[in-house]
């Protein structure tokens, strides 16, 4: 009796042969990106200004992903000219080293936001969340003027920064102190506003360094 | 498959609870296509918005998908797998009460996704939006059929497991595997929590996730599909037994892997991403071997298509297998991603995945399943044809108008002039897909005008009192 055949009358030995065969794609490919060190770049002194959100920052960060803007809006710039013209240098996996969830997107059916810090004021970004058309009439991107409106809970921010650090976040006990502080009374438009300023800030690039061998 | 021995009459089958899916699942088609037609108004003319958190673009999106993949799709597996094992396998659902409990337990996180996600719960993750709690209970519904599903087998009265059950089986496997993965998070409220992983590797998790919801759930699911009805509904056996055994091992080796072609040219290392590309290019062999061992399986027997509306369904659902299999292939080359990737390409790459392949297969099964059922003639065969010619046509528009607009994209995206600057602003890129996005509007609501047309007449067929010949000759005996 072949193999094929013990397995078409056996269930248990079916699913069990199945489960090997769907678990080697994902040990060859998948589990090495946690081990080998090259899959986050190792920057040095002067170009590593990577840091984890500021309570703000994060809140922001929150608001970003409940809204849904990854679906419309990628982070993640490819090493392509008209990229880099568009929205400046290629992305490095260790930008979104504290990103939980990574937010790299998968569509454009708005432009690429990685870099959006420090590109426009806050004034406009706050006037184009507001009412997208306003400065930009061809968009169709939704307004979001409520995001004034709403006040983050400042009750929930230390745990938020107490989960992240759990995953690996790098937060201080000065941080967790100060969480509850640095939202309070803040709107959720002034914390996205922050978060977008923030995106794509924090590396200090080297002319003609290849970050990607 | 072997001669069976004592095989139950058609009354001792646990039938009821996949009529029950199999109406949910009519139901689901026609609210996501709905969501999913409205959002893509609302990127064809934004005012559509309304400055509405409750219905802006984002928030409904995620409803969209996973109404159309987890509770349409979900449905009908769940009313094919628990048809298919009892009829391939001559005996009883192992337990009733727990297919029950999956059929209310499937309803209830359909219901706290329609509720959740208008309210911007999420988790971020693609395809995988659901908060925590509501991936807990996926996960302990998804594990009672697949309990039920195997331990039906278990009790078999033939010999051999049929191949449609392989299928079902290795989705159940890896759709565990995959959905318990990708979840783990780290809790802050009931509603809110964050992924364990982060950046790089959340990004390959979740594609890994991402394309085997299409390899395992979309895919190998409803070829379990296709492997019961299609030769059920010609009558004849499967063309070749060689090429299922091949699909079967092949297809659920490879798909695992495509993942990494989601993350070309990302920060994800270029190793990842080729291999990726690699396996997908290796994948036509099985995927198109799979499409042939159905399509073939009619030689003899073409004539049917004249006036079989269920198989022409079939049919042409193995065809779109076949060109989207071929199509997603071509996408993973670095090359043409480089171009297609981000763009709305993609988006139609998937909806000729999702409305010709996956919809296509599933109207098929739930025509024949619903006469079988319920023992009756379909109520109108030319209302099916309208479904058949409307949803088909829907799926073409709404298909080509994605290639135009996201090859356009693309292009218009990466031109430079001679003197090497940027030809076209991003905001001129968005004005040229205006056409298309209604267009593709236009193709989606033809597909909901179907799938309204299938309800109606599935409606009718059940309350008419008219008993099929076929059950009227089984009663008899």
């Amino acid at each position: 009796m072949s193999l094929q055949e013990k397995l078409e009358k056996n269930v248990w030995a079916l699913m069990l042969m199945t489960a090997m065969v769907v678990s080697v794609g994902g040990i060859v490919e998948i589990v090495p990106l946690f081990y080998l060190e090259n899959t986050i770049e190792k920057l040095n002194k002067e170009e590593d200004g990577i840091r984890p959100y500021t309570a703000l920052e994060q809140e922001g960060r929150d608001v970003y992903v409940r809204e849904g803007c990854y679906l419309c809006h990628s982070q993640m710039i490819r090493p392509f000219r008209d990229e880099k013209e568009r929205y400046g240098h290629y992305s490095l996996a260790a930008e979104s080293k504290y990103d939980h969830p990574f937010q790299w997107g998968s569509k454009r059916t708005g432009p690429d936001v990685a870099r959006v810090g420090g590109k426009y004021s806050d004034e406009w970004q706050i006037q184009h969340l507001k009412a997208p058309r306003s400065l930009v009439p061809e968009s169709v991107m939704p307004g979001y003027p409520f995001l004034e409106d709403y006040i983050i809970d400042h009750t929930l921010t230390e745990k938020k920064l107490r989960a992240l650090a759990m995953v690996g976040v790098p937060y201080t006990e000065a941080d967790f102190a100060g969480a509850a502080a640095a939202v309070k009374g803040k709107t959720e438009m002034e914390a996205i506003v922050a978060y977008l300023q923030v995106l794509g800030t924090m590396v200090k690039f080297q002319e003609g360094k290849d970050y990607r061998e | 498959m072997d001669v069976s021995v004592g095989k139950p009459d058609e009354q001792e089958y646990s039938f009821t609870v996949v009529k029950w899916f199999s109406i949910s699942a009519v139901l689901y088609l026609i609210v996501g296509a709905l969501v999913g037609d409205f959002i893509a108004w609302e990127l064809a003319y934004p005012e559509l918005n309304f400055d509405n958190p409750y219905i802006s673009f984002g928030r409904l999106r995620p409803l969209h998908t996973n109404a159309v993949i987890f509770a349409f799709g979900g449905s009908t597996l769940m009313a094919t797998a628990y048809y298919i094992v009892q009829r391939t396998c001559h005996v009883r659902l192992w337990s009733t009460k727990l297919a029950w409990f999956t059929f209310w337990g499937w309803t209830a996180i359909i219901v706290s996704a329609v509720v959740t996600f208008p309210l911007g719960l999420t988790q971020g993750k693609e395809y995988a939006e659901l908060i925590w709690p509501i991936d807990i209970a996926i996960a302990v519904v998804w594990l009672a059929f697949t309990f039920n599903f195997v331990m039906t087998i278990a009790n078999r009265r033939v010999s051999h497991i049929y191949v449609a059950n392989w299928f079902f089986l290795s989705m159940m496997v890896m759709i565990t595997y995959l959905h318990v993965v990708n979840s783990l998070a780290v809790p802050v409220t009931l509603t809110h929590s964050y992924s364990i992983y982060s950046g790089v590797h959340d990004a390959m998790i979740q594609w890994w996730w991402g394309h085997n919801a299409v390899g395992f759930f979309l895919t190998a699911g409803f070829l379990g599909i296709m492997y019961y009805f299609v030769p059920k509904q010609a009558n004849r056996p499967i063309f070749s037994y060689r090429l299922s055994v091949l699909h079967f091992w092949a297809l659920s080796f490879g798909y695992v892997w495509l993942g990494a072609h989601h993350l070309q040219y990302t920060a994800l290392p270029d190793w990842t991403g080729s291999l990726g590309a690699a396996v997908s290019m290796a994948m036509i062999i099985p995927s198109w071997g799979g499409a042939i061992n159905g399509v073939m399986t009619l030689s003899g027997a073409w004539d049917k298509l004249r006036d079989d509306y269920v198989l022409r369904f079939l049919v042409v659902s193995l065809a779109f297998y076949a060109m989207s299999t071929f199509e997603g292939p071509v996408m993973s080359i670095k090359t043409v991603n480089a171009l297609s990737h981000y763009t709305d390409w993609t988006i139609g790459h998937v909806h000729s995945g999702a409305l010709g392949w996956v919809a296509m297969v599933s109207i098929g099964a739930i025509y024949h399943m619903v006469t079988k059922l319920w023992g009756k003639d379909i109520y109108s065969v030319s209302l099916v044809n309208t479904h058949f010619w409307i949803h088909t046509i829907g799926t073409i528009i709404y298909i080509c108008a994605l290639w135009v607009s996201g090859i356009m994209q693309g292009l218009m995206w990466r031109a430079t002039d001679d003197y090497g600057n940027l030809v076209y602003t991003f905001a001129e890129s968005v004005v040229a897909m205006h056409p298309y996005y209604v267009l593709r509007a236009v193709g989606g609501l033809l597909v909901m005008i179907g799938a309204i047309l299938m309800l109606y007449n599935i409606i009718k067929t059940i309350s008419s009192g008219k008993q099929s010949a076929e059950a009227a000759a089984a009663a008899k005996v």
